[in-house]
């Protein structure tokens, strides 16, 4: 018996341009079975899932969406990696059929690497619509690879797929057809490979015609790595001669050659039975990308997701906390008093509201992904990207990166997960690291406390709608001053495809939002969790000696604030906080504040030793009594710009990749935050003394 | 003096919606021409420019798909009529 009969497990990879309809392809094959990861080394996501047919085992990879297989982008190099080194034993390339010449570019692309390809035609019901007739038998022959018609939106052809790979795996590896580019370009690549070297690595793993091509198409990666002297001397030779020959460099002879072998297998096998008309995506866009008309509905449509997030999210948000409260209660009632008093509080103050904090975002995330699910599977996502622009653009930034700074306004750690909607690493960090600069919706217990108490009701809207607009203000002046410096370049040259419009499947939307809210849970969880629990450590310890809680009862919280680490080190840096009129007090607060924004309302009641929170307005005048007007606009300032809390810490950290950008959004916000506050601060007393 | 040809072709930036174009020529670097190959657009297609408000991004058919060109770029693809 052959050694591959006796295997059951094989390895399947998912190929695909953007928009093929590939993830619902991944999803109907896998279903729940799935798993985000990423690939080695790279932000680039990974999804894998498992797939049993007939007592077998298919290992499912789903690669990144691309076009082609060229060294330009991470997910481009990502796919070819994958292929040319894991070797999976089937390549599935999802095509829409509706749409075949262009999506069948990158199967040219897999032909060319040899790899066992399998084609999945999907949309067939749209390519039926569209009166698009296909011989598939002869395709298949003409392309050298099984061709399966499905509409994955319906589970349509799915188990055909199945057993096809299955196939294709155990029995006749398919071979594909061995592309040819005209006389003048095999020519070249024939000279190309008579000097490569048989032992290099590279060839011996990736095959000396492809090789061979990839140098004449000029790919760097390949370049790096086959450097001979005779290789770029015929190269350049070749360049030269086809630069006179045809007035057009290798890469676009190559490209043209390859539409040239679709256009003539297509030509064969494809029959076009009804005139295309404008079809029902036309007329959306004249709506929904109408000059006049295409703003309000996106308004609209993001006002929808607003409030879906965090309207409806508020509900269930609202239950968590009550559970937790309850919880903690519980445990506070039946605590046995043998049991140290601290263990309590590490489980209560720690613990319960380490975990409640992490929990209590949930709701947020699910919605959000939902609505952003929604947006993306439409196809609506890329319009209002379109839509957005032309404003975006000037700042510096893609039209999709208002959606995440938009929802910065509600909380940014949903915000900050939001920004895996932009594609390039460069515009996602920036947008990523200015979010916290959207004031979030934590933010407003500390206006609600403070404009109140500095300001008559006339100027209360004002004032708070004058510290949104500063902390938009900076977020602008911030990614330019980002984008023209560590995370300079190009915007990429903007091309992107306007996919048709679908209606999204619910299994689709719920893996989505599953996907994302385990994501959270399972990593930034965790962070937030620990850093909670620091937290919670540094504003209990060390305990005051019992002899310094002689003084009243509602005193004792205050003397152990002042007497923790936190409460030292908010008095150790006073000094560094007073020109920014702030005191000890502010300073402690502030501390607090870093684990949740509305933590700086509770520390300063208990600064004041007010206890209780329901005295605001008593807390509210003992401000008054201890600061000015400019003070208090100065604590809101810096609580606007500063010190982003401990959970959009560990997001950062968890979606950049790396603590750098993490440390850096925290550093960079405080010492701005630092910066103008104490410009305002030294210059709002400068002016009242001149006027005075 | 100008050939005829040569008169003829212009940039896609400069071609109004609802007009179809031949693609003649890519005039950017290497990088712009494999993306943009891999996205349908090689020499000799035709282009249906579908929106073009002579600023900001265009938005062209190209083999029945819809692709937004921003502005800078399409400066760079040169057209002629088909």
């Amino acid at each position: 018996m052959d050694a591959s009969e006796k295997k059951t497990k094989w390895l399947a990879a998912l190929a695909g341009n953007p928009n093929s309809g590939k993830t619902t392809v991944f999803n109907a094959l896998t279903g729940t079975r799935q798993h985000t990861g990423n690939y080695p080394g790279v932000t680039v996501e990974k999804k894998e899932g498992i797939c049993r047919i007939d007592g077998r085992t298919l290992r499912i990879v789903d690669l990144p969406g691309v076009y082609s297989l060229t060294a330009y982008s991470m997910e481009e190099l990502v796919a070819r990696h994958f292929l040319l080194q894991e070797k999976p034993d089937v390549v599935v390339d999802v095509v829409d059929a509706s749409n075949l010449e262009r999506h069948l570019y990158l199967a040219v692309q897999l032909m060319e690497m040899k790899v066992p390809l399998v084609l999945a035609f999907n949309m067939s019901d749209v390519a039926r619509q569209r009166g698009l007739e296909f011989d598939l038998e002869q395709l298949s022959v003409l392309l050298g690879a099984p061709i399966v018609p499905l509409t994955a939106t319906k589970g349509e052809g799915i188990d055909e797929l199945k057993k096809t790979i299955l196939r294709c795996a155990e029995q006749v590896r398919p071979v594909p057809a061995e592309i040819r580019y005209g006389p003048e370009l095999e020519e070249a690549i024939g000279k190309i490979e008579s000097v490569l070297d048989e032992n290099h690595s590279l060839i011996r793993s990736y095959g000396r015609r492809w090789t061979a091509l990839k140098l004449l198409e000029g790919d760097s990666e390949i370049q790096e790595q086959i450097r001979l002297p005779q290789v770029s001397d015929v190269l350049q030779e070749i360049r030269r001669h086809l630069a006179a020959v045809f007035g057009e460099s290798p890469e676009v002879l190559i490209a043209e050659r390859r539409y040239g072998f679709i256009s003539g297998a297509c030509q064969e096998t494809v029959r076009q039975t009804v005139l295309k008309r404008r079809d029902f995506s036309d007329r959306m866009d004249a709506v929904l990308t109408h000059r006049y008309a295409g703003l309000p509905i996106f308004a609209v449509l993001m006002y929808i997701v607003f409030y879906l997030t965090f309207q409806v999210g508020a509900w269930p948000q609202s239950w968590l906390e009550d559970g937790f409260t309850y919880l903690a209660q519980l445990i506070e009632r039946f605590w046995p008093e043998e049991v140290s008093e601290e263990i309590k509080s590490l489980l209560i103050d720690g613990v319960i509201a380490g975990v409640g904090g992490v929990v209590v975002f949930l709701p947020n995330i699910l919605l959000l992904f939902l609505g952003i699910a929604f947006l993306e599977d439409s196809g609506y996502m890329a319009r209002a990207a379109f839509i957005m622009d032309r404003l975006m653009h000037r700042i510096g930034l893609h039209g999709k990166s208002f959606i995440p700074m938009l929802i910065g306004f509600g909380c940014s750690v949903p915000a900050i997960m939001a920004t895996r909607i932009l594609e390039e690493r460069r515009t996602r960090l920036a947008t990523m690291l200015v979010i916290p600069l959207m004031s979030c919706g934590a933010r407003i217990t500390i206006y609600g406390l403070l404009i109140p108490a500095f300001f008559p009701p006339v100027l209360r809207g004002p004032m708070m709608w004058l510290i949104y607009l500063i902390g938009i203000g900076l977020a602008i002046v911030c990614v330019r001053l980002l984008r023209s410096t560590i995370l300079k370049g190009e915007t990429v040259p903007f091309v992107m495809e306007l996919p048709p419009y679908r209606l999204p499947t619910l299994q689709g939307l719920l893996l989505h939002m599953w996907d994302r809210g385990w994501l959270y849970l399972r990593k930034a969880g965790t962070v937030i969790l620990a850093l909670s629990i620091v937290m919670w450590a540094v504003t209990r310890y060390p305990r005051p000696p019992q002899e310094f809680l002689t003084a009243e009862e509602d005193q004792v919280e205050r003397v152990e604030l002042e007497y923790s680490l936190a409460g030292r080190i908010g008095k150790w840096m006073e000094p560094a906080i007073q020109p920014l009129g702030f005191d000890w007090k502010i300073g402690t607060a502030m501390i607090g504040a870093a684990m949740a924004k509305e933590v700086f309302v509770s520390q300063m009641s208990i600064v004041y030793s007010l206890g209780s929170e329901e005295d605001l307005e008593q807390l509210q005048k003992r401000i008054r009594e201890d600061y000015s007007v400019l003070q208090g606009f100065c604590i809101m300032l810096f609580c606007l710009i500063s010190t982003p809390c401990v959970a959009t810490v560990a997001v950062t950290r968890r979606e950049s990749g790396t603590w750098r950008w993490a440390l850096l959004q925290f550093g960079g916000l405080t010492a701005l935050a630092y910066l103008i506050t104490l410009l305002v601060y030294q210059g709002g007393r400068l002016v009242s003394f001149l006027t005075a | 003096m100008e050939s005829p040809a040569e008169k003829s072709v212009r940039f896609l930036s400069q071609v109004p919606a609802g007009q179809t174009v031949r693609l003649v020529r890519i005039a950017g670097g290497h990088a712009l021409t494999l993306r943009l190959a891999g996205m349908g657009l090689v020499p000799n297609v035709p282009l249906e420019v579908l929106r073009n408000d002579f600023r900001g991004q265009i938005i062209v058919q190209v083999k029945n798909t819809k692709i937004v060109l921003g502005r800078g770029m399409s400066e760079k693809l040169e057209v002629a009529p088909l």
